[in-house]
């Protein structure tokens, strides 16, 4: 699993992600990568990081990562469990979320993301899952986070459906829109750190994780990258953020594949 | 007045061919048990409601009983994408279906605003998203207070609701512990409701005060149906079947094997046989 660096590109993803974090965030996390990212933080440098998940876990600290968003470890470690009305009404709208952290199979440079269709919506090529509950997170939280492995596929010029609002067309669009949240302020890929351009919006990459190279970014994105004019070196993993992701990980793969099987579904 | 009813007898007491109907479950607490039998009583033209539309709709979806689905999240969850689904919107097979597509903040505040009798529901969301564009029913509103735009949507108001429980007292009050989702709203946004249950226990008198309960007045019918939820999980009774979850994926790859399944599956099985299927999951709780 690791390379010559001692460590995968997703890895470094994930950790990447979780250093984002900071111990008073409230965290609305998504599902997958993110929810990985938030719980690596809260493992290490990020104890108090408050974690909602949209079932109505508030402040959940899960010893292993859950399969759904509506694991019953989620409701077992929480602060507390409300109705999913109250979650997104009184929490999310409210207001009280400074990060939402989402994932996407398919993302423009400005960070709006398509979680609904590949091909038109009338007649897709695929049919995706939909927005749930992205389209309000991307406008509700204070700021949003992404985080994806970088593919031709996921990171295109033009996404087929704006499932959930980034930038828009770029500049201050959402303001425009009478939005008044900052939106997405950080991508973090398998291989780089992407920041918008403070009057664009476009997302430009400001930091290079260990083994990326500006070719490796680009041959794995649709739009042409633009490149801070000074770009940072990633951290590598330390040794305790490593372990710690790998225990999570184990824990995550013991315990779901060690549950017992029904007969029937 | 709850009654305390066989499923069968529940089932076709409250659902009628094309109803709108609520299967409700935030990933716990799904109505299995519920939904296998109205596929074995073969309801057609259904509008199905959901926000988490999982393998349940799934099934009902590919076994052609769906003219409508009104959802916000239509996943296989922690797994990926319902196959049954994208064969009836991507092919028509085996018949059309028609979407009525939302978020899931719009999604609870509809049935929040049907619960509370309201003709639509008002909150700060679609900012942005082109949902909005392609569901003609999510609409915007200004606030007569502050001028601010909002975006509004009608009222669910089910034909009826299903839900499954953890318990029912001998009354018919019916206990919601865990992750509680939506279903209180669900119910109380029907005319019509139905619970499946673990258990019926003498009364609730030594339970928290505080706990979601809805009162028997609130339920049509309740029915007595032990590992009801399976493959997904009961609160303090059984944990989540993973592993039939991510069979799914394989079974409703192919349109045969899917019906091939659901014949020996659902077809010919019945209710009790659902108990047998989470005693492997009993002790993990």
């Amino acid at each position: 699993m690791s390379n010559e660096l001692g460590f995968t590109p997703n890895e470094m993803m994930t950790i990447a992600a979780s250093r984002a974090l900071k111990g008073d965030d409230v965290c609305f996390v998504g599902i997958g990568a993110p929810s990985a990212a938030c719980n690596v933080a809260r493992l290490t440098h990020a104890p108090d990081i408050t974690l909602i998940y949209e079932s109505g876990t508030i402040g959940t600290a899960p010893d292993v990562l859950p399969l759904s968003i509506g694991d019953g470890e989620l409701c077992d470690t929480a602060v507390t469990t409300v109705s999913v009305p109250e979650m997104f009404r009184y929490w999310l709208q409210g207001g009280r979320i400074s990060i939402g952290f989402l994932g996407a199979a398919q993302i423009d440079r400005f960070g709006n993301i398509n979680t609904t269709v590949i091909g038109d919506y009338a007649h897709p090529k695929t049919r995706l899952p939909g927005g749930g509950g992205a389209p309000e997170i991307a406008t509700s939280s204070k700021e949003i986070y992404i985080t994806m492995a970088q593919s031709k596929r996921g990171m295109v010029e033009k996404i087929d459906f704006y499932t959930s609002f980034g930038h828009g067309d770029g500049g201050d669009h959402r303001k425009r829109l009478g939005i008044d949240t900052a939106g997405p302020t950080l991508l973090i890929t398998d291989l780089a750190i992407w920041k918008p351009d403070p009057v664009t919006k476009e997302f430009t990459v400001v930091s290079l994780h260990p083994g990326g190279t500006r070719e490796k970014v680009q041959e794995t994105c649709g739009w042409t990258v633009k490149f801070a004019e000074e770009v940072a070196t990633t951290p590598a993993p330390t040794e305790l953020e490593l372990k710690t992701l790998r225990d999570l990980q184990a824990r995550t793969k013991a315990a779901h594949e060690g549950t017992a099987k029904g007969k029937a579904a | 007045m709850a009654k305390f009813l066989p499923l069968s007898q529940a089932v076709a007491d409250n659902l009628k061919d094309g109803d709108a109907v609520a299967f409700e479950g935030f990933t716990h607490l799904i109505p299995t048990a519920a939904v296998h039998e109205a596929i074995r009583q073969d309801f057609k033209d259904l509008t199905l409601i959901r926000m988490t539309p999982d393998l349940v709709y799934d099934q009902m979806i590919g076994m052609g009983m769906v003219k409508k689905l009104i959802f916000s999240y239509a996943g296989n969850p922690g797994v990926g994408l319902l196959r049954r689904l994208r064969d009836a919107v991507e092919n028509n097979w085996p018949r059309a279906i028609e979407l009525e597509e939302h978020s899931h903040a719009a999604m609870a505040n509809a049935y929040e605003a049907g619960a509370a009798g309201l003709p639509c529901a008002i909150f700060r969301g679609y900012r942005g998203a082109e949902l909005a564009k392609v569901n003609p029913n999510i609409k915007s509103i200004e606030c007569p207070f502050t001028g601010e735009k909002l975006a509004a949507v009608p009222a669910v108001r089910p034909d009826v609701t299903f839900i499954h429980a953890q318990k029912a007292n001998k009354k018919g009050d019916v206990l919601i512990e865990g992750i509680i989702g939506i279903q209180k709203e669900a119910v109380l946004a029907a005319k019509r409701a139905v619970v499946t249950v673990e258990e019926v226990v003498d009364d609730f008198d030594d339970v928290h005060p505080n706990l979601t309960v809805l009162p028997h007045w609130t339920v049509t019918a309740i029915s007595v149906v032990p590992g009801g939820a399976h493959p997904s999980y009961t609160h303090g009774y059984y944990i989540r079947d993973n592993a039939s979850y991510l069979e799914w994926d394989k079974i409703a790859a192919e349109r045969d094997q899917f019906l091939a399944w659901m014949q020996k599956n659902v077809m010919e099985s019945k209710p009790e046989d659902f108990a047998g299927r989470v005693e492997n999951l009993r002790d993990a709780k």
